[in-house]
């Protein structure tokens, strides 16, 4: 098993590295970028997150959709890319597409309008696009690597997938840091949650375990993605499977 | 002192009888707690322990039930008792069995606490004993029932015990809203506090009841016999263990039958446990009590205590209340007290006799808690207190109590505010503040109104407001109070299957510090520190001696202001420095001869360079709190002079920052100007850690997050969401939103004691004394030994001694 390539960071934060042979670029947004293909891909945005909770009483601020969209619409202006996908639970349910509000619907549309906007099916939006604008798909096959939501339950070559929410945690002598991350080995790539109010699992739970061979490593999010590597990762107190 | 004529009429025959019986006669101040009872009159008790405050309170309660007739029609809840601490409510249950089994009274009494069990609860609810006694997050429990309107409909009397000890905060906001609450169900009800000496009876008063100002004094104690312990080791110039004197600590227990040893800190407590047992050559029973020991082994201390079979606890403010131990005749205050009101509060843990001085011995840990304990003995002879400013009711705690309304009835709009501004802390609430809590707890209270559909209250044609649904009632009362702690995990040996015996707990922020391997202090132990498994840190015995004591984060209370005046001005007279050790006094006269004294009123600043670095130090003593503030905001503005500002350091007494370049030449009247207080606090706030903090703790008691719930959290982390995700979205599109605000409010107040830093300020302006130095100061030489055992963690013990050694030459010569 060849070791993982790890470019240089950008100035931008961003850092390239090989997954599987193919070149991509991991953002400090927590994108991901294939150059060539001017592809940008986005995992688990779980729009409507915040008035799904609203729903059932408990009454989180209004303004994920918006600041995630805020987030896409940037990444979007700084690398204009041909095509967007949009890497499954894109929707945090079934009933979100009917609460998001018309500002919001509008800029989904907008989007659809101006590049290709690809919604790979989620567990949480099995329905993909809806009315929103865009098409829908279960995988998307591109330069050699395989775009799905769910990754594959083993050590597979040249996957991109989302579902898990990977970040790590470390410690120091400050204290402890939690951060979303991109998780890789070489050979496959899972990508950081991108909603504004989406959780994070941590890469050293069990459900991590058997997906990677050799153990991954956890690229960070920050002010630029910074590599960290399997055995200085700490637990959650509360993620490990007793 | 006999029974009065008068004192026989108050008290009915069986009551008289039981008096003397016991060879007793009712005190001054339990009769008149009885004439203040029969005029229906609200009344705050403050009395020194051991007068049978508690008892005073109970008497008119005792008196009424027994004298009543047969009773008809169903039972009702006639006293409520109200105490900070589940122990104390059961012990009380126990001494109030006494009296009324002697007296063989028709009384039924019972404690309700959160390890009261389901049945009983249930049982209480149906049929209510005649004096309940619980806490207060019990209480907004019980606001937050249905039918909790007929439940105390006729609650004739509540007594608030330790009231001193709970009135100044979130806890006492909430309490004094349940207050409000019982009143307006039971309008002849008596409210009783209790409390010990306290520097302002009139405010605790005012909180307790909006009447009158009534209130009983007991009988003063005998006036405490006060000592600062002179070791015959020099005092250390910067620390916090007091090491140097353990050995005589050791012997001053040996004098003693019973000593309760305070500190400041848990670490410390474990510090000076082992340190004792080291010295322990006659075998002394010698136990430890902080809050991280499981509550097995605490109730293990507590009971031994209790047996009278313990010579010493060494304790954290855990023993700062609660049960009264008879044996013990000696207090203990090891490193400063950071205030003489805590002082007392230890003090009066000694002897339980009214008529016996308590004695108390302080130790300081270092030069400048040499000054401190000093100001403090002479505070406490003076017998001057020290207060907490009166402080407004926080929003986030109305809302939570607003929602329990909700969950128990439905309620009027405007009767609600008038009932809410009868509680003290809520008096100066305006209406639009009130209706924006209202609308929070209805709607989220946000800029964007997408959410009316998703109401929590409604309103219904009857004009009231009610909860929607059962179900978010429910989910409400899960979530009751507002106490919000850390998150900690259980400190375990490691089992032959998963994890083994529970040795006790620690705030995961401790173990974050540790790295497997580490030895650790913990339950008077070492121990090697393996790692961290779901809740569990495991850990196993080790053979170290020495343990890795990692940071042990210096006192937990920052100064008090009014020590502080006190420290100041014994520094600017020189007469007052007979009292001090020798040492002490050399350093002092060094100080004034090298650079200058801080005087009463002024700012002492002293720049001077080494190596590379550049130093600027400031003497405020202000407090760890205030003095961290202002290093921060300094630096922002050293940063902007262009000096290069390196590192910071703020202790209780002084701050220190460093910087690639002198400092000598800036103006400091600007760099201290008073408007520091405005954009640069605002900017640097939003973006720190504290203000996340806050936010969390404001969104767990508003209900914007549920607590976790034991056994909730074990899997998908990824569906849930943090604290710190909807502050910073929050932050971005909705800056003006209430709990925003409630964070800053209490971040400025409690983390960064942001009002004490303004007057900190106000007083210094024009009465900044710059002295320009060559090398360091006398006084500066703690800030800098603090500042190398920061900076370098792998230096050994003998190159930081070493090192220290070179700072005190530098400075001295």
């Amino acid at each position: 098993m060849t070791a993982l390539e790890i470019g240089a960071a950008t100035d931008d934060g961003a850092l390239a590295i090989r997954v599987a042979n193919v070149e991509v670029v991991l953002r400090a947004s927590g994108a991901l970028w294939l150059a060539q293909q001017r592809m940008l891909v986005v995992a688990d945005l779980h729009l409507e997150k915040g008035s799904a909770y609203a729903a059932r009483g408990q009454l989180l601020p209004p303004y994920d959709t918006r600041e995630t969209l805020d987030r896409l619409e940037r990444e979007v202006a700084a690398l204009a890319p041909r095509t967007v996908v949009l890497l499954g639970d894109t929707l945090h349910d079934r009933e979100a597409e009917s609460r998001i509000a018309l500002t919001e619907r509008t800029r989904i549309a907008a989007l659809a309008e101006c590049l290709r906007l690809i919604w790979i099916c989620g567990n949480h939006d099995p329905d993909g696009a809806g009315e929103l604008g865009g098409e829908t798909a279960t995988v998307v096959e591109v330069a050699g690597l395989t775009l799905r939501h769910d990754p594959s339950p083993y050590p597979v070559v040249g996957e991109v997938a989302g579902h898990l929410h990977p970040c790590i945690r470390i410690h120091g002598p400050a204290g402890g840091v939690r951060r979303r991350c991109f998780a890789s080995d070489g050979q496959r790539l899972i990508l950081p949650a991108f909603g504004a109010y989406a959780g994070g699992l941590n890469l050293r739970d069990a459900a991590f375990t058997s997906l990677f061979d050799p153990a991954p490593i956890g690229f960070g999010l920050g002010r630029r993605v910074t590599p960290v590597a399997y055995e200085h990762l700490r637990p959650d107190r509360a993620a490990l499977a007793r | 002192m006999d029974l009065s004529a008068n004192a026989s009429n108050l008290l009915p025959p069986r009551f008289r009888d039981w008096f003397v019986e016991r060879g007793w006669s009712a005190r001054a101040h339990q009769r008149a707690m009885i004439e203040k009872a029969n005029a229906g009159a609200d009344v705050l008790l403050v009395a020194p322990t051991g007068g049978g405050k508690t008892l005073a309170g109970f008497l008119p309660s005792l008196i009424d039930l027994a004298e009543r007739g047969p009773r008809n029609g169903p039972k009702s809840l006639h006293t409520l008792y109200i105490s900070p601490l589940k122990a104390l409510a059961v012990d009380v249950e126990r001494n109030l069995l006494t009296p009324v089994r002697e007296m063989d009274l028709p009384i039924v009494v019972e404690s309700r606490t959160g390890d009261t069990g389901q049945a009983r609860r249930q049982r209480q609810k149906n049929l209510p004993p005649d004096i309940l006694l619980t806490t207060p997050e019990q209480l907004a429990l019980f606001c937050a029932w249905e039918g909790a309107r007929d439940y105390f409909e006729n609650l004739r009397c509540v007594v608030i015990d330790e009231i001193h000890a709970i009135h100044g905060s979130k806890r006492g906001d909430l309490l004094s809203l349940g207050l409000a609450r019982l009143r307006s169900f039971a309008p002849h009800l008596r409210c009783v506090g209790l409390s010990a000496t306290v520097d302002d009876p009139a405010g605790v008063r005012r909180w307790l009841s909006d009447k009158g100002d009534d209130i009983v004094l007991g009988q003063p104690g005998a006036p405490p016999q006060l000592e600062v312990l002179l070791s015959e080791n020099r005092v250390p110039w910067a620390g916090h263990t007091a090491k140097h004197a353990m050995a005589e600590v050791y012997e001053t227990i040996k004098t003693a039958r019973t000593t309760l040893v305070f500190v400041n800190t848990r670490w410390q407590a474990e510090f000076a446990f082992q340190e004792l047992w080291r010295l322990n050559d006659d075998n002394l029973p010698i136990a430890l009590h902080h809050g991280s020991l499981s509550a097995e082994q605490r109730r293990r201390v507590e009971a031994a205590m209790a047996r009278d079979e313990l010579r010493a606890v060494v304790c954290t403010s855990t023993l700062d209340l609660g049960i009264d131990w008879g044996s013990v005749d000696l207090v203990i205050q090891l490193a400063a007290p950071k205030g003489s009101s805590r002082l007392v509060q230890r003090i009066g843990r000694a002897n339980h006799r009214l008529d016996e001085a308590s004695r108390a011995v302080l130790v300081p840990a270092s030069r400048f808690e040499m000054l401190e304990c000093q100001a403090a003995v002479e505070a406490v002879a003076e017998n001057a207190l020290d207060g907490d400013p009166p402080r407004t009711g926080a929003r986030d705690v109305l809302a939570q109590h607003i929602m329990g309304c909700a969950c128990s009835e439905p309620f009027d709009l405007q009767a609600l505010y008038a009932e809410v501004t009868r509680a003290a802390p809520y008096a100066d609430l305006t209406w639009e503040a009130y209706e924006q809590v209202v609308d929070f707890v209805s709607t989220g209270g946000y800029a964007l109104r997408t959410y009316d559909r998703f109401r929590r209250l409604i309103r219904g044609s009857d004009g009231l407001w009610r909860v929607r649904t059962e179900e978010m009632a429910r989910r409400h009362r899960m979530n009751v109070g507002v106490i919000v702690t850390a998150q900690t995990l259980n400190i375990r040996l490691p089992g032959r299957r998963g994890s083994g015996r529970k040795i006790g707990q620690a705030e995961e922020t401790y173990f974050e510090q540790l790295s497997p391997g580490d030895s650790f202090l913990f339950a008077g132990q070492v121990w090697r520190f393996e790692g961290v498994e779901g809740s569990d840190a495991i850990v196993t015995h080790s053979t170290d001696t020495e343990p890795k004591v990692p940071s042990w984060g210096g006192a937990k209370f920052p100064l008090s202001t009014y020590l502080a005046k006190r420290v100041r001005r014994m520094m600017s007279d020189e007469t007052t420095w007979s009292r001090l050790p020798p040492d002490v006094c050399e350093w002092l006269f060094a100080q004034k001869e090298h650079s200058s004294l801080p005087g009463e009123d002024d700012l002492l600043i002293e720049t001077f360079s080494r190596g590379k670095r550049h130093f600027m130090v400031c003497y405020p003593f202000e407090g760890r709190l205030a003095h961290a503030t202002l290093a921060m905001l300094v630096t922002r503005r050293l940063d902007r002079a262009g000096v290069g500002p390196i590192g910071y350091l703020a202790n209780d007494y002084a701050l220190c920052v460093w910087a690639m370049r002198p400092m000598d030449g800036l103006d400091f009247d600007a760099l201290f100007q008073q408007d520091m207080l405005g954009d640069d606090l605002e900017a640097w706030l939003d973006e720190s850690f504290m203000m996340k903090r806050a936010f969390k703790e404001c969104a767990l008691i508003a209900g914007l997050i549920e607590r976790r719930m034991p056994g909730h959290e074990k899997n998908s982390r990824q569906v849930t969401f943090s604290a710190d995700l909807i502050y910073d979205t929050l932050r971005r599109h909705d800056p003006e939103h209430l709990l925003l605000s409630c964070a800053r409010e209490d971040a400025a107040r409690g983390l960064l004691d942001v009002a004490r830093l303004g007057d900190l300020l106000t007083r210094i302006s024009g009465r900044i004394r710059v002295q320009r130095l060559a090398h360091l100061s006398p006084f500066a030489v703690p800030l800098l030994m603090e500042i190398g055992k920061e900076r370098a963690p792998g230096t050994s013990a003998a190159d930081m001694m070493l090192e220290d050694a070179a700072l005190i030459d530098e400075a001295m010569s």
